[in-house]
């Protein structure tokens, strides 16, 4: 590891004076630390200052419903996610797809805001995160501003994060009907494994979205208003059809795990079954224990 | 701790296996690095070093954690265990733990090199789910890998440890 100097600050007032202070070398935010500290071991990733964000009083780990939407603070770990009973009705596709990111171990220190800002095309949560309208909150000392998830991640390992900026928090905004929603992966072995090829499935009564992760230089997103997906009588050649249409988009490439066009198949028959799981789900439109 | 230029020479106060101990770190050590060089507990292993084969997991207020993916810098003000100290009676003399028995009894060791990191998986898991299924044995280890024995008595080993813990 090349040596680099670590910050604490107890404030966002603080972080940004730090990020203001910087010199022209690489400043990087740290929260899990489970690819930071992999990129910096490598050399991939060779900061002068890492900024740790987990002691910012005005930032604490939680999440918090705020004005019809879900907001995950910056140092939330996924495992506090996936155990959120308001995340896993209003959004079980990401409890889904946050619980196969890596292992328990992986898991118990990694956050949602550091799986998107790491900017991998095959990162784990992007599915479902582009499905449920997710927003990444940045926060500079000029004030916040909202992105997509699908607007922030431009491409492999990059984002629009701008100089002076983090990311704080995740936003999610709450349902008004229940969905019925799905994910579906496929990994070489189950655990501590990247994805081959991701999705998210979001069932509504006309509408039907597909997210799509691992097989593009970022997650796309595309919705069918056909109806033949969410119509429980359509036949599986037409369903076939529209599915094959709505991923012509991707462009998978060929890696160690899997080529192009064993992903482009797959595609199709992960796209069928997360359908017709997320068709099967029994929507739930209240919290475990309703707050 | 917001110097700009400082690369080394970190107090961090962390309590490790109950006791409370003051090192000195620079910033690029990791928690694994502090714990096997500065504080002498070699029972966590460094492997791959990546967060891919679990051989460093120790527990951070109570949760399973890839110590070689913590800075050590980071650490302070943590709780941690390691697999010395799931021992009962103290480190000199001491009993081993009943999961540790369980492998044992099993013959989940062969080599070895895994098992402390598959103990403290283990431990975590049992501490949250006192009476795992097999099922949910192996997603608690998913994250540890054995390359010489096997797994299958790796959780028959837990699970026993949960059976007696009944």
């Amino acid at each position: 590891m090349r040596p680099f100097s670590y910050a604490r600050p107890a404030s966002l007032g603080e972080t940004f004076d730090l990020l203001d202070s910087a010199g022209p070398g690489e400043i990087r935010p740290l929260v899990g630390g489970t690819d930071l500290i992999v990129g910096l071991q490598s050399g991939r990733i060779r900061p002068d200052v890492v900024v740790d964000l987990k002691h910012l009083a005005d930032l604490p780990a939680g999440i918090e419903q705020v004005d019809g939407r879900l907001r995950i603070s910056a140092p939330t770990s996924l495992t506090d996610i996936i155990g959120d009973a308001r995340i896993r009705t209003w959004f079980p596709a990401l409890a889904e797809a946050a619980s196969t990111v890596g292992s328990v171990q992986i898991r118990n220190r990694a956050s949602l805001t550091g799986n998107i800002c790491n900017a991998s095309p095959a990162f784990d949560t992007g599915p479902a995160l582009l499905v449920h309208d997710a927003v990444v909150l940045l926060s500079s000392r000029d004030g916040d501003r909202r992105v997509p998830v699908a607007d922030f991640v431009l491409g492999p390992r990059r984002t629009d994060l701008r100089a002076g900026e983090i990311a704080t928090a995740v936003e999610l905004p709450v349902p008004e009907t229940p969905l019925r929603a799905s994910f579906a992966r496929l990994t070489r072995r189950r655990g501590v494994d990247l994805a081959t090829l991701s999705l998210c499935c979001v069932v509504g009564p006309r509408r039907t979205r597909f997210a799509f992760g691992a097989v593009a230089p970022r997650p796309f997103v595309v919705d069918d208003d056909s109806g033949v997906l969410a119509d429980p009588s359509s036949s599986p050649e037409d369903r076939d059809e529209v599915l094959r249409a709505m991923t012509a988009q991707a462009s998978p490439i060929t890696d160690v795990r899997g080529g192009a066009d064993y992903r482009q198949a797959m595609l199709l028959v992960l796209g069928r079954r997360a359908l017709a799981a997320a068709r099967s789900r029994p929507v739930q439109s209240q919290p475990d224990g309703a707050r | 701790m917001t110097g700009a230029t400082r690369r080394d020479g970190y107090p961090v106060r962390v309590t490790v296996n109950g006791a409370a101990r003051t090192v000195e770190v620079s910033s690029t050590e990791t928690l694994l690095d502090a714990l096997r060089w500065n504080l002498d507990l070699t029972g966590s292993k460094e492997c791959c070093a990546e967060g891919e084969c679990g051989a460093c997991t120790v527990l951070v207020d109570g949760r399973a954690v890839n110590s070689c993916l913590v800075l050590a810098v980071e650490s302070d003000g943590l709780d941690i265990t390691t697999v010395e100290g799931l021992e009962t009676g103290g480190p000199a003399g001491g009993r081993l733990s009943r999961l540790q028995d369980a492998f044992l009894e099993k013959g989940a060791v062969q080599c070895g090199f895994c098992i402390p990191g598959m103990v403290m998986a283990a431990q975590a898991l049992l501490n949250e789910n006192p009476h795992p299924r097999p099922d949910e044995v192996r997603e608690g280890l998913a994250g540890n890998l054995c390359r010489c024995a096997g797994y299958q008595r790796i959780v028959d080993a837990v699970l026993l440890a949960a059976e007696e813990d009944a």
